[in-house]
């Protein structure tokens, strides 16, 4: 190609490795994808300016006759004593008390596995990383009647505690913790007479910021979008998360006298991806940070 | 960083010669940090997995309620052909969506990567997105999308004046829901190889450029290799993923319901065994074999990778 040539030519006008001349070639090849990725999302918020009836009637990508969003966000909300607030509350408390914890138990256990030599470290290692290849739902049949035995199902403790482990998060965190905290700097606070507990908390927990808004946007995600195991834990819908309502919602359409409620189904899903879109956004210095510095490196 | 000052004022502390104090002394007590993670994780990850064997183990009968019934289970298991036909769906699902879906995760960071783009920092942050997207709402937007009453492919077929065939149907729905998985996790295994190879100097591939090797032959010669780390980590947790499949296949149902069958995926199936029949047993007996074959071919594609290096 003419491609190395045009490089050359141009090297001496200040491109180089750090900053080579854009290519308007490749930026429109991955703008094709760039649609594939908003197109669904495009929809999804043209659909839910739709009343019921220009859902149907009308083509998917341009907007109806009447412009019905706020109309669909106030029935959302609303629809059956306002069942959508009700589970947003519990995805917000499945989040902070399952994501919360999960990343709580993976910054230690990281910090645990990076910076200290113990008896059975081994077999920690073996054991963590031979579960991460069992399938979740391998798992969901015998945790559910554990957790049926133990009279857990049906209360948010079921969902709460198994969101509390994941072996990514501890994974990430270790190698995080390896690379980000000198192990001399531990020494020194020890020597200084500081108990591991202070020494943990006030000279390493500092340097794990990155991390730990990486895991904690990865568990945030994990515990936000779960379906499955809330799907066979709870019956009760009151304590459903959003995933588990949502779905409720659409297949009412296909029950006997179920009334079809597509544009609420459609204008809840946008309002359930909304925060953590903008969690995604707002925090992404951070979270970019953390997996560049160690995290998935191998 | 901020470890900097504090490091330069204790220099006394901490010698740049003293090998053994880098390394951290046997004790116990790291245990007081890993030991709150491994307890919640015996309880929610080795009893269950330890339960689910014994109930294996076990049949319910009519008559004489549970019985032991050594391995019974699972030669039924070996034998029936619905599981069978569950497998080789996800199989073939496996060796068709997985590879393109990490092709274009690996083109996309390459791209990314290559600073060629005009807004780099746009494409990196938008198609890593989906990511954000619950399974349940990104199988009801596509399964909304490719239905004939206010879905998109109708529409497409009226404006081109031909019939693109049912996304839905029975023919196209293993290759509808393969869509849907590549949508929301091309993102996520491009933002794996983009941090991978944020972590190669940029010296190299200024040496390279020195020596004259070309765009293509540092891509091969230095990018490639390094994400190996990175490609294997992602195919393994793809295995899992495919193997596992059952958010889109399940939401998708009550928008084709003739098209996808109650046993359409091992894990559906489990799933049905246990909350439909009533079948604790034999659900959890399909449960392990596909634990056994997934860490089976997980293990596999990691012993090739590494003797490939």
């Amino acid at each position: 190609m003419s491609k190395k040539t045009t490089e050359a030519a141009v090297a001496h006008r200040g491109y180089n490795v750090e900053n080579p001349r854009k290519s308007w070639l490749l930026t429109i090849v991955m703008g094709l994808m760039l649609i594939y990725t908003y197109l669904p999302l495009l929809w999804l918020f043209i659909s839910s300016t739709k009343t019921q009836g220009d859902l149907f009637s009308t083509f998917g990508l341009w907007f109806g006759h009447d412009f019905a969003l706020w109309d669909n966000i106030r029935e959302a909300l609303t629809y059956n004593d306002g069942q959508f607030v009700r589970w947003f509350l519990n995805t917000l408390m499945y989040v902070v008390l399952g994501a919360g914890g999960s990343v709580l138990l993976s910054v230690l256990a990281g910090y645990g596995l990076a910076k200290f030599d113990f008896p059975g470290k081994n077999a920690v290692f073996a054991i963590v990383i031979g579960a991460v290849a069992v399938p979740g739902t391998a798992l969901a049949v015998p945790t559910f009647l554990m957790f049926a035995k133990l009279g857990l199902t049906n209360t948010p403790w079921s969902v709460i505690i198994p969101s509390l482990i994941s072996p990514f998060g501890l994974y990430l965190m270790w190698q995080f913790t390896r690379d980000a905290v000198p192990t001399e700097l531990l020494e020194a606070a020890r020597i200084d007479g500081a108990s591991e507990f202070r020494t943990f908390r006030q000279v390493a927990l500092p340097l794990l910021g990155p991390g730990i808004v990486t895991v904690s946007l990865f568990a945030i995600v994990a515990t936000w979008n779960n379906y499955f195991l809330p799907l066979i834990m709870l019956k009760d819908a009151s304590w459903y998360p959003l995933t588990i309502g949502l779905n409720a919602w659409n297949a009412q359409a296909a029950t006997a006298g179920g009334q079809a409620i597509f544009n609420l189904v459609i204008t809840a899903s946008l309002l359930t991806i909304i925060p953590l879109i903008a969690a995604f956004l707002g925090l992404q210095r951070f979270w970019q940070a953390g997996l560049a510095s160690g995290g998935v490196k191998e | 960083m901020s470890a900097i000052p504090v490091a330069a004022s204790t220099p006394s502390a901490a010698p740049p010669k003293q090998a053994p104090a880098r390394r951290p002394r046997r004790r116990w007590t790291g245990w007081g940090f890993v030991g709150p993670f491994m307890l919640v994780f015996a309880f929610v990850f080795l009893a269950p997995i330890l339960y689910s064997i014994y109930l294996s183990l076990f049949q319910k009968r009519m008559v004489g309620g549970n019985q032991f019934v050594g391995l019974d289970n699972y030669t039924q298991l070996l034998a029936d052909p619905q599981f069978w036909e569950a497998f080789r769906r996800v199989a073939l699902f496996l060796v068709v969506q997985v590879p393109i879906m990490l092709t274009l995760s690996l083109l996309a960071a390459l791209a990314i990567d290559s600073l060629k783009l005009y807004g780099t920092a746009f494409f990196r942050i938008s198609i890593f997105m989906p990511y954000a997207v619950p399974a349940v709402v990104a199988a009801l937007m596509w399964g909304f999308m490719y239905g004939n009453r206010f879905g998109l492919v109708g529409s497409l077929s009226d404006f081109l004046g031909v019939s693109i065939p049912d996304p839905l149907g029975a023919n196209m729905i293993l290759v509808s829901i393969g869509n849907i998985v590549t949508w929301e996790f091309v993102g996520y295994n491009m933002l794996i190889f983009y941090s991978s190879l944020k972590t190669i100097p940029h010296s190299l591939y200024e040496a390279a450029a020195i020596d004259g090797a070309s765009e293509w032959r540092i891509i091969t010669a230095i990018k490639i290799p390094a994400l190996r780390g990175a490609l294997g980590i992602a195919t393994i947790f793809s295995i899992i993923g495919s193997f596992q499949l059952f958010n889109e296949p399940s939401i998708l149902q009550s928008l084709a319901p003739n098209a996808i069958t109650t046993y359409y995926t091992p894990n559906y199936y489990a799933y049905n065994l246990s909350f439909a029949g009533q079948q604790y047993n034999y659900s959890a007996t399909v449960a392990i074999v596909m634990g056994l074959i997934t860490m089976a071919v997980a293990y596999f594609v990691q012993l090739r990778g590494n003797r490939e290096n």
